[in-house]
């Protein structure tokens, strides 16, 4: 082993361009993420149990007519996606808390944001996932059609902007020992809005009302994604930083 | 190589670092020994770049901390008693994925390479957590020297080993170590400290308490030393 390693030839280490290599960072991380979920399957199985039994207590609980089951249906949906939401952002953090690897990310010489970046796309690609399993689950027992491309539009706005913040507070929260509860502490007074928009503009999706009436709650949306990842972009560093 | 000024550290109203002044020179292989509590692990994150100092000046390889914090990273490699690994990965994807993290473009042989030299060529497509903590170890080294780094920081490496996973350790850190490396490592385990470094510093209270080279321990044995330096 080692009389091979004694003789180990002078390793020329090449190195890419430090411009290209924000990019290649972002994609080494969501590769990793993907790649090791991929064999254990425990945070996306978790995160869709979950979701599967929210909607389901809920469809059993609330006992309603097709036409309150309607006007429900956006609430229930978004309290669904945040819930399990949490699950999975708590245990994405958690995996590089565990083993130290959080360190091992944080020695590496590259901007921090792009680690970020990485485990926000990891992340909602993993929410994104669950979303695509419950939303055909959850027309069959709620008989709504949820596959309105307005609706999976608002989804995808909501969906980016609880995991941007997400993310953000996770990587605070898993410092601390009550990682576990602190981490829907912290989260859900500011995702608060996100989620107002979010099912604002749902249920006018859902109850087909005019785009000019969607427009603000849609435009919120938008803003607030925007904002949190600009502020997570910028914060995050020092979020880390012990 | 390393020259850490009047460095102090605070968590709070609780002072761990008290002004420690040390420095290393190129290819020397410091073994920082103390008690639990003596700072030693905190001393070493901030040489990390992990830790942000509240007081003083450290510079590695000629870049000031925090401000350099990047250029000192590209040049450092740090093993920790946590294996820094992802369980659910292959030996070789987690070299490959630090490989990318550092921008490291020709991998394929580079990971062979270092595979090679702590022994596991033949796990690299095992997952990491069907692995021994002995061979985790060898493959966090792995890791940790995959960029080349001209500064290795080895935190208690030894923690939760047993003797065949010890002494092939000592194997592999001496390989790295004879490539001209200069070399931080943090023990409470005398005997094999005192079988690979060059320097031996024992951290007391927050304070370097005493420092000798293997040179000037001739006199004495290790273990007096570090009594004597603890007692002082």
């Amino acid at each position: 082993m080692v009389n091979k390693a004694t003789e180990m030839k002078s390793m020329t280490v090449e190195h890419a361009k430090p411009a290209s290599n924000f990019i290649k960072v972002v994609a080494a991380v969501v590769w990793k993420d993907l790649r090791a979920e991929l064999r254990s399957r425990e945070l996306f199985s978790a995160m869709l149990v979950f979701s599967l039994l929210i909607i389901l207590i809920f469809n059993f609980a609330l006992e309603l007519d097709i036409k309150t089951r309607q006007s429900v249906t956006a609430g229930v949906l978004w309290a669904t996606f945040a819930f399990a939401g949490t699950l999975g952002l708590n245990r994405s953090m958690a995996i590089e808390k565990d083993r130290g690897c959080l360190d091992g990310l944080l020695l590496a010489p590259v901007d921090r944001s792009a680690i970020y970046f990485g485990k926000v796309i990891s992340n909602l690609a993993f929410m994104l996932m669950v979303e695509i399993i419950v939303l055909p689950i959850y027309s069959v027992l709620y008989t709504v059609n949820l596959f309105q491309p307005g609706l999976l539009l608002v989804i995808l706005l909501g969906s980016i902007g609880y995991v941007a913040v997400g993310t953000l507070l996770s990587a605070m929260s898993v410092q601390t020992r009550t990682r576990d509860i602190l981490l829907p502490i912290l989260l859900f007074p500011v995702v608060i809005p996100v989620l107002l928009a979010a099912v604002k503009a749902s249920n006018g999706f859902l109850a087909g009302a005019e785009l000019a009436d969607i427009l603000l709650p849609i435009n919120l949306l938008i803003a607030y994604d925007i904002i949190f990842i600009a502020v997570a972009f910028m914060v995050f560093d020092n979020v880390v930083e012990e | 190589m390393i020259i850490v000024k009047k460095l102090v550290k605070r968590f709070g109203l609780k002072t761990v670092l008290r002004g420690v002044d040390f420095e290393v020179q190129p290819g020397e292989f410091v073994a920082l020994l103390g008690p639990n509590g003596a700072g030693k692990t905190t001393f070493l994150r901030i040489l990390a770049s992990l830790s942000r100092p509240t007081l003083g000046e450290v510079n590695i390889a000629g870049y000031k901390l925090p401000n350099q914090a990047s250029q000192v990273r590209s040049r450092l490699g740090v093993v920790s008693h946590l294996p820094l690994l992802y369980g659910d990965l292959t030996a070789e994807e987690n070299l490959r994925f630090y490989g990318r993290m550092y921008g490291i473009t020709a991998l394929d042989a580079l990971i062979t390479e270092v595979l090679e030299m702590v022994g596991l060529e033949a796990r690299r497509h095992d997952l990491v957590r069907t692995f021994s903590r002995g061979m985790q170890q060898r493959l966090t080294i792995g890791r940790a020297v995959l960029h080349d780094p001209d500064v290795v920081l080895f935190d208690e490496p030894y923690t939760g080993l047993d003797q065949d996973a010890s002494s092939m350790l000592d194997e592999v850190l001496k390989t790295v170590a004879a490539k001209g490396r200069t070399v931080v490592m943090t023990s409470h385990d005398l005997v094999h400290a005192e079988d690979l470094a060059t320097r031996f510093d024992i951290l007391s209270h927050g304070v370097i308490a005493a420092s000798a080279s293997r040179k000037e321990l001739k006199r004495t044995n290790l273990l007096s030393f570090y009594k004597q330096a603890l007692a002082a």
